[in-house]
């Protein structure tokens, strides 16, 4: 068995006794309040279009961005580390880095049709990355800004392609519904095909271009620390295996063959690979990564 | 302040009587111009649309029974008689004219529910009234809340939105696949009327490029010229499919001239690039088993057909929000012309009470001569100023308190109150 080598980013001050639980932070519950309700105007501005609703739904988002932010900083000085140093503040960090990426995205777009499919991975995640206790954790030897840029560039494209994922179900359902003849009252309210397809592949492209910049980020900071760019650690393969499948995507889905809903449902397929990532590579396999 | 509309639309008046009392431009213009100079309006506005023929106004001061004169004038105008009129038109005042524009604005009152057009005629009616000096500010308040209804309409509501036709269905069809059109490119298969209303709408969606073909060639060139196309023979319409990302078909043929082997033969050669085609001929002019290649999209007539018809449904489903929106600025305008009214009277009655402490203070000091000059202006100074306090404290709360102003909409009671009219300084 391989010895258990853990490093995180984090702060050096004496770790506190006990824990806390993190679901009675003001921020936290906050911060729910302004999703749940983004996420309930986003429904009602699809079910039933107006200028209030919309601007409701994205200003909800905005300030839940911001105390989100205001909870990870909160949890961070909690635990004495980064908010991504144990599973669950990588997993709030994914969240507000998903929340983040589709707002962007939905500013680029002019579009607020995907964000009631978007806001319920981010609340989900949200809950189970606070639901548990925050516990102290023991100073980590791993700190410094390249290792912060690798684990945040490394959510980031999980975010992007968590929005690549969702983007791709989308246009397979309104495909459907278009081939069909069954387009509906909402049918008409999605963005176009071709506006889909081109958002899943800025999403991808985001993705990639992220992943690569944080591993290679990643594979530098462990040269430093350890002489050696990789000691065989299973969550290096797999996240080269989730890059090869992105670049994949993109490639292919420009190709006669594969445009179209074939894209889009090798895109739904890739995202298993990060789905796996995360959670067995994250929980079991991996001894030289911890939680990103 | 009064406000006054008379006028007849396609639910009152038979297309024979709509055609008799409608407008020119021209005679809008002259209509409104002998309104004002015979004294009937003091402000005025004629709308007139094929479907309907409207007069606004804000007739003078005292002036009794302005829709009466307003049915005169309109018979006198177009030289009917009142019989023939009769029953046709339709009179109402106050809030129940601004509700009327509000509601023809909206789109609520057209033939078409939520038509778009009418609010670009509101507008044009209204800046043409406007350059003349023929509006006033009750008429300028109006017509401008009128427009800010109707752009809310079809901004915070889907009343407008969904096509209502067949040709318009598909061109919206497209754009569910497409987007923008103005980076795609059509075939028009056959040149018939149909196929023309659909023309007409991909360019006013900015299509970015337009073939033509059809049987008759003469036919195809007309419709290319018309509308910035190109046209391409009718022998050379196989190896032209791999050309568009939209086809249009409306030719009329016995069997279907686009078999799925034509159209998997254009999509290979397009790279498999999405394709919708919209078949509006009857007989269908595409192979029903072409709907299966992939990356195609297939409608025919019956199909679209049906799209118009749950619009329709969902546009009769908007209709309560869209009136909620004019319950809403109908409120807005009524509490500023309370507003207005408000400050009018109580401009009168300053007016009034100020003559009136004149004449009191005249009256009463005549006999005490032992007053010096000093101590008659202190005396009148004093009524004024107990005067002021009485009148101003109220019109400032009238002012800041538009519940206040709902409440006391009818100013015209304070005005017999303080028999403000017959009595003018």
């Amino acid at each position: 068995m391989p010895t258990q080598r853990i490093f995180a980013a984090g702060g050096t001050g004496p770790v506190p006794r006990g824990c806390m639980h993190t679901m009675t932070s003001p921020y936290v519950i906050a911060t729910l309040l302004f999703y749940a309700a983004s996420l309930a105007l986003y429904i009602w501005n699809l079910r039933e279009p107006s200028r209030a609703a919309g601007v409701g739904a994205t200003s909800c988002l905005v300030a839940g961005l911001c105390l989100h932010y205001l909870a990870l900083l909160a949890r961070s000085r909690l635990i004495h580390a980064v908010p991504y140093d144990d599973l669950f503040g990588s997993l709030s960090l994914f969240a507000w880095l998903l929340a983040a990426t589709y707002l962007c995205l939905e500013a680029i777009h002019r579009r607020r049709a995907v964000g009631p499919f978007v806001l319920p991975i981010v609340l989900v995640v949200f809950l189970l990355a606070h639901l548990p206790e925050a516990r102290p954790v023991k100073a980590p030897p791993a700190q410094g800004p390249l290792f912060a840029f690798h684990v945040t560039l490394n959510i980031l494209a999980y975010s992007a392609f968590a929005i690549s994922f969702v983007l791709s179900v989308i246009f397979l359902v309104q495909n459907r519904r278009l081939r069909d003849h069954k387009l509906g009252i909402v049918g008409w309210r999605f963005p176009a095909l071709d506006v889909l397809e081109r958002m899943t592949r800025s999403s991808v492209l985001i993705g990639c271009v992220s992943l690569a910049a944080g591993m290679t980020a990643g594979l530098i900071w462990a040269h430093r620390l350890e002489g050696q760019y990789w000691d065989g650690d299973p969550k290096v393969i797999v996240t080269v295996m989730i890059l090869v499948v992105y670049v994949g995507y993109t490639l292919l889905s420009r190709t006669a063959a594969w445009r179209g809903a074939r894209a889009s449902a090798l895109c739904i397929f890739n995202f298993l690979f990060v789905v796996f990532s995360y959670s067995i590579v994250n929980r079991y396999l991996s001894h030289f990564h911890r939680y990103f | 302040m009064e406000i006054v509309l008379i006028g007849l639309n396609h639910r009152t008046a038979s297309v024979d009587l709509r055609e008799r009392v409608a407008f020119t431009p021209e005679q809008a213009r002259e209509a409104a111009e002998q309104l004002r100079s015979r004294g009937i309006l003091e402000e005025s506005l004629v709308f007139s649309t094929c479907n309907r023929s409207e007069l606004y106004g804000v007739p003078r001061e005292n002036a009794t029974d302005s829709a009466g004169a307003l049915e005169l004038f309109v018979a006198s105008f177009h030289q009917l008689s009142l019989n023939e009129l009769d029953g046709s038109l339709y009179r109402h005042r106050d809030s129940h004219a601004v509700r009327h524009l509000f509601r023809v604005a909206a789109g609520l009152d057209s033939m078409l529910l939520g038509e778009a057009e009418i609010l670009g005629q509101v507008r044009d009616a209204y800046q043409i009234a406007l350059d003349r000096g023929e509006t006033g500010p009750v008429l300028n308040r109006m017509f401008q809340a009128a427009l800010e209804v109707g752009k809310r309409v079809r901004s915070e509501t889907e009343l407008s939105t969904r096509p209502m036709s067949v040709a318009f269905s598909g061109v919206k069809l497209a754009e569910r696949i497409f987007g923008k059109l103005n980076n795609h490119r059509a075939l028009i298969v056959g040149a018939g009327a149909t196929s023309e209303q659909v023309v007409r709408h991909l360019c006013d969606r900015g299509i970015k490029q337009l073939r033509v073909v059809n049987r008759t060639p003469e036919h195809a060139v007309d419709l290319a010229a018309r509308f910035g196309g190109e046209v391409v023979p009718w022998e050379n319409l196989a190896a032209a499919l791999d050309w568009p990302d939209l086809i249009v078909t409306s030719a009329s043929v016995r069997e279907p001239i686009l078999t799925r082997g034509i159209i998997e033969r254009a999509m290979a050669a397009r790279g498999n690039r999405a394709m919708l085609l919209i078949d509006l001929g009857v007989p269908r002019n595409v192979a029903a088993d072409a709907a299966d290649i992939y990356n195609t999209y297939l409608y025919n007539i019956d199909d679209l057909s049906e799209i118009v018809e749950q619009n329709k449904k969902a546009r009769v489903a908007e209709i309560p929000r869209a009136e909620a929106i004019v319950d809403e600025q109908i409120e807005k305008f009524l509490h500023w012309q309370a507003g207005v009214a408000a400050a009018v009277v109580l401009g009168d009655l300053r007016k009034k009470l100020a003559a009136e402490r004149e004449a009191f203070v005249q009256e009463r000091l005549a006999s005490m001569s032992h007053l010096s000059g000093e101590d008659r202006a202190q005396i009148s100074a004093m009524l004024q100023e107990i005067l002021d306090r009485v009148i101003l404290t109220p019109a400032e709360r009238m002012r800041g308190i538009p519940e206040l102003r709902r409440k006391l909409q009818n100013f015209e009671a304070i005005r017999d109150l303080f028999r403000l009219d017959r009595e003018k300084p």
